[in-house]
């Protein structure tokens, strides 16, 4: 087979952190390669230095068979490759005919008909839907996404280098771009993606190519691969793709929730009388298609949200889950913490919510209880231990305890997360999205510090996205669609079809599942 | 081979933390590259000998001991805003009202020196002093943080607007004490109440004392206290002191009225410790440059001394070079200007690293 683009013997560094060493890599003519590997693995570096975004420190890269020098994106489109980044290059505020027209020609890019009409002849070729004259700013992620093919089409891209496409995608919008990319692959264009979701890589692709920290471990045709093989490449040992699920033992009701309403700032009833009970020593999976109040929902019961009057959320302390409750509704986190309701939540948006990032583990450790320290000061002593002991137990890679944890990936972000809600031994313990954009080894770390909650008898609530992991992981699941629950379900009993079928289809009001 | 384009000639890559030692070397070196540059500057536009020149800059600060006083003077001055600006900025809280803030705390300040002066003893006046200006000065900045906490007003063009209030007030107060009189004039002159009295000989020991204790309490309070920890989770991100509980309108306000308190003590050390009278210009711009200041130095307060003294002896370096060689305003602002923009440039070589073409070509052919 013809190669598109070798790199050979290319290393990269930023400052004393070695991104790519010696990686040496071939990608065929009509092929889709994918380019797998763990956070922080080097994948996009590596692609990055491809597309012209960053220049290697020492190696080549052949480009249909001569040695090129690429040192811009420019250079790359007029080679040929086009990247399509993980975060959009677009103009908001640009219609999706002048977001192609931008960085064209001069004489080229005043012509919006003729691009037009290219562009749709493109379309046409692949199979793509496009609103031309729809601004960025109206388009759903999908969309853009299409518009940034388009735009990278559009340009003679040879070689197409997708950023992790489908992070951000509904499995219907997944399968959609799927066929496109396979519709590109027979036209004879090579197609590279980065990923680290395996089953994707099996379904897709021809060969794959495995990086780990930064070194080049191997290549393997799909046909031959299968998910063990790939994890181990991957990680560099044995990984047990099951999740474990001991039976909930001996369950109290921990949280009741009834009555819930949520609306939000614009007007729009977000959650509309949510009714459920979690238990402690289970874990309660919370499924829906994103934006159907999942994160509404936990940051209501968190305190974080106003509430709708005649919403209530009662804490039971006591041992047997009976006795007197406490109410949550009404106070905010620091009244809920001080009134001795042990809830621990680790946020969607965790440098934005749940962390500082420009502080370090230690000040980080802090963010609950900064105000224990004596008279008007600070300690520092036990967030510092603390972090320690996180930074131990978890494995977290940061260069010491007081790098500013935005510097760390996102796996060790989410460690030390994770990591500060365990260690203020919660009651109940809520987790959104706590997997997302994790790669296979700290997603099973996760996994198994909320299997170890919930031996301890903690009542765990876990809002996700991947129903295979849901499935897996829970013990009831409950089902939101569009504010309401559509159902509660035992995980043990159902099946994807069910919970896809709860998750999109609004039963109506009366019927009732259980 | 056929390769249209070759390596660039120049590339730049971000350096590791870099090491305090290469800090002070890097600055060192802009220091004299940027003496270099000044030196042909001097020699070849203005004909004069750049030695000479730098001698005359250097008096400008240190030349006798009454100059050097005025630099402290004006350097403490310059200082006190920072620090009453690093609470507020660090909280990402643009307060862009220092100047208005401090004309406030001066205004009270001499309408009390001029009728109350004589009527409350020493001992008494002082405080009253010192307390009316931290309040009022307090109450200017916590008006626009009251907006912005209740109803998310841009506090950047509020607290710019109350400066234009400030200065009014003041132009209006100055025109009713000064009665028939061509201008104001100090304040008290015969009786000489409310002035700060003078220990060792030196005019600005008080004003100095009392912005020094600021610089360390200041540091002291964002580094180690309860509150310093919630300006900087406020600061970086509102959603995230929610989820930890924390009153962010109170922080916000809370921070605000102590930026403000800190510059409405800056306006009575200004016209108890200075000027001993009261103008438009009493702030002089400092409320300004301040910002600077406390941003050049990521609010750390000593930092913001030295950075404030760099700007202080090239002010002052500049003035004496304009009037002892007679040269035109600007040409000793370039001469001051070229340092401060080489000082503030090293940044650059701080954080990164260049490669040029040659050296990767220069260690191909040594591993040939």
């Amino acid at each position: 087979m013809e190669c598109a683009i070798s790199l050979k013997h290319v290393t990269k560094t930023f400052g004393s952190v070695v991104a790519n060493k010696d990686v040496s890599l071939d990608i065929y003519k009509g092929e889709i390669l994918s380019l797998l590997g763990e956070n922080g693995s080097g994948k996009t570096t590596l692609l990055n230095m491809i597309a012209g975004i960053y220049y290697p420190d020492s190696g080549e890269v052949w480009v249909n068979g001569k040695p090129v020098e690429i040192r811009s994106p420019k250079d790359a489109y007029n080679l040929g490759i086009g990247m399509i980044h993980q975060h959009f290059k677009l103009v908001d505020v640009f219609t999706a005919t002048e977001n192609i027209a931008l960085g064209l020609d001069r004489k080229e890019a005043f012509d919006l008909k003729e691009i037009r009409k290219k562009a749709q002849a493109i379309c046409d070729k692949y199979h793509f839907e496009m609103d031309f004259d729809q601004k960025v700013y109206a388009m759903s992620v999908s969309q853009k996404q299409t518009l940034e093919i388009i735009k990278v089409l559009y340009r003679g891209a040879d070689i197409l280098i997708l950023d992790e496409p489908t992070a951000v995608l509904t499995p219907q919008e997944t399968e959609k771009l799927f066929r496109v990319i396979s519709n590109m692959r027979d036209d004879g264009k090579s197609v590279v993606i980065i990923t680290h979701k395996l089953h994707e890589v099996l379904e897709i692709s021809d060969r794959v190519s495995i990086l780990r920290k930064g070194e080049y471990i191997g290549t393997v045709d799909t046909k031959d691969a299968d998910e063990s093989i790939l994890t181990e490449m991957m990680v560099g040992k044995k990984v047990e793709l099951n999740i474990e699920r001991p039976e909930p033992e001996n369950p109290v009701k921990r949280l009741d929730v009834k009555n819930l309403s949520v609306i939000s700032a614009e007007g729009i009833e977000v959650l509309h009388d949510i009714n459920f009970e979690a238990y402690g020593g289970e874990i309660l999976g919370i499924a829906g298609v994103s934006g159907n109040g999942q994160k509404e929902l936990l940051e209501a019961i968190a305190g974080l949200q106003p509430v709708a009057a005649g919403g209530s959320v009662k804490y039971y302390s006591s041992e047997d889950g009976k006795g007197d409750a406490m109410e949550v509704i009404g106070k905010n986190p620091r009244v809920i913490r001080n009134a001795g309701i042990h809830m621990s939540f680790v946020p969607e948006d965790r440098l934005g919510m749940g962390l500082v990032g420009s502080m370090g583990m230690t000040g980080n450790m802090m963010l609950k209880d900064y105000e224990k320290g004596k008279w008007f000061l600070t300690d520092r002593k036990s967030p510092r231990n603390l972090a320690e002991q996180i930074k131990e137990e978890l494995a977290v890679v940061t260069p010491g305890i007081n790098t500013p944890v935005s510097r760390l990936s996102g796996g060790n972000v989410q460690k030390v997360l994770v990591g500060r809600e365990i260690s203020a031994a919660p009651m109940v313990l809520m987790t959104a999205y706590a997997v997302r954009g994790l790669d296979i080894n700290t997603s099973y770390t996760i996994y198994d510090l909320l299997n170890q909650q919930k031996k301890k008898g903690v009542a765990v609530i876990y809002v996700g996205e991947d129903l295979d992991v849901l499935l897996a992981l829970s013990d009831r699941i409950l089902v939101l669609c569009g504010g309401r629950v559509n159902g509660i379900v035992d995980a043990r009993k159902t099946n994807k079809e069910e919970v896809g079928l709860l998750m999109t289809k609004l039963r109506k009001e009366g019927e009732k599942s259980e | 081979m056929s390769n249209p384009v070759k390596e660039p000639f120049l590339r730049i890559v971000k350096r590791d933390e870099a090491s305090i030692a290469r800090k002070i070397l890097v600055r060192i070196a802009a220091i004299l590259f940027a003496l270099v540059l000044d030196a042909l500057f001097i020699f070849f536009v203005t004909g004069l000998n750049p030695l000479s020149v730098y001698v005359v800059m250097f008096q400008g600060t240190f030349g006798t001991s009454i100059r050097f006083s005025w630099a402290v003077r004006d350097l403490v001055s310059l200082l006190c805003i920072g620090i009453a600006l690093a609470p507020a900025f660090k909280m990402k809280f643009w307060n862009i009202g220092a100047e208005g803030q401090v004309l406030m705390g001066a205004l009270v300040t001499a309408l009390i020196m001029v009728y109350l002066g004589g009527k409350l003893p020493g001992t008494v006046l002082f405080p009253v002093m010192i307390v009316t200006s931290i309040a009022v000065g307090a109450v200017w900045g916590l008006i626009p943080a009251f907006f912005k906490a209740k109803w998310k007003t841009n506090e950047t063009l509020f607290t710019l607007m109350m400066n234009y209030v400030a200065t009014s007030f003041v132009a209006c107060a100055v025109n009713i004490m000064r009665g028939q009189a061509s201008s104001l004039g100090k304040l008290n002159m015969g009786t000489k109440i409310g002035w700060f009295p003078q220990f060792f000989g030196q005019r600005y020991n008080i004003n100095i004392l009392v912005v020094v204790i600021l610089t360390f309490a200041m540091f002291f309070y964002l580094k180690y206290t309860k509150h310093g920890y919630e300006i900087t989770v406020v600061g970086e991100s509102e959603n995230t002191a929610r989820y930890a509980g924390i009153n962010v309108s109170r922080v916000i306000m809370r921070t605000m009225a102590i930026s403000g308190a800190i510059c409405g003590l800056c306006g009575l050390l200004l016209v108890c410790g200075r000027d001993q009278t009261i103008s438009t210009s009493t702030a002089g711009g400092n409320g300004f440059t301040a910002i600077i200041v406390a941003w050049l130095a990521k609010f750390n307060t000593f930092y913001m001394a030295l950075i404030a003294f760099l700007l202080i002896f090239l002010q002052k370096g500049a003035g004496e070079i304009a009037s002892a060689y007679g040269l035109n305003d600007f040409a000793s602002s370039i001469i001051s200007g070229v340092i401060l923009f080489c000082i503030l440039g090293s940044e650059f070589f701080v954080n990164y690293r260049c490669i040029f073409r040659a050296g990767k070509a220069a260690k191909k052919s040594d591993e040939q």
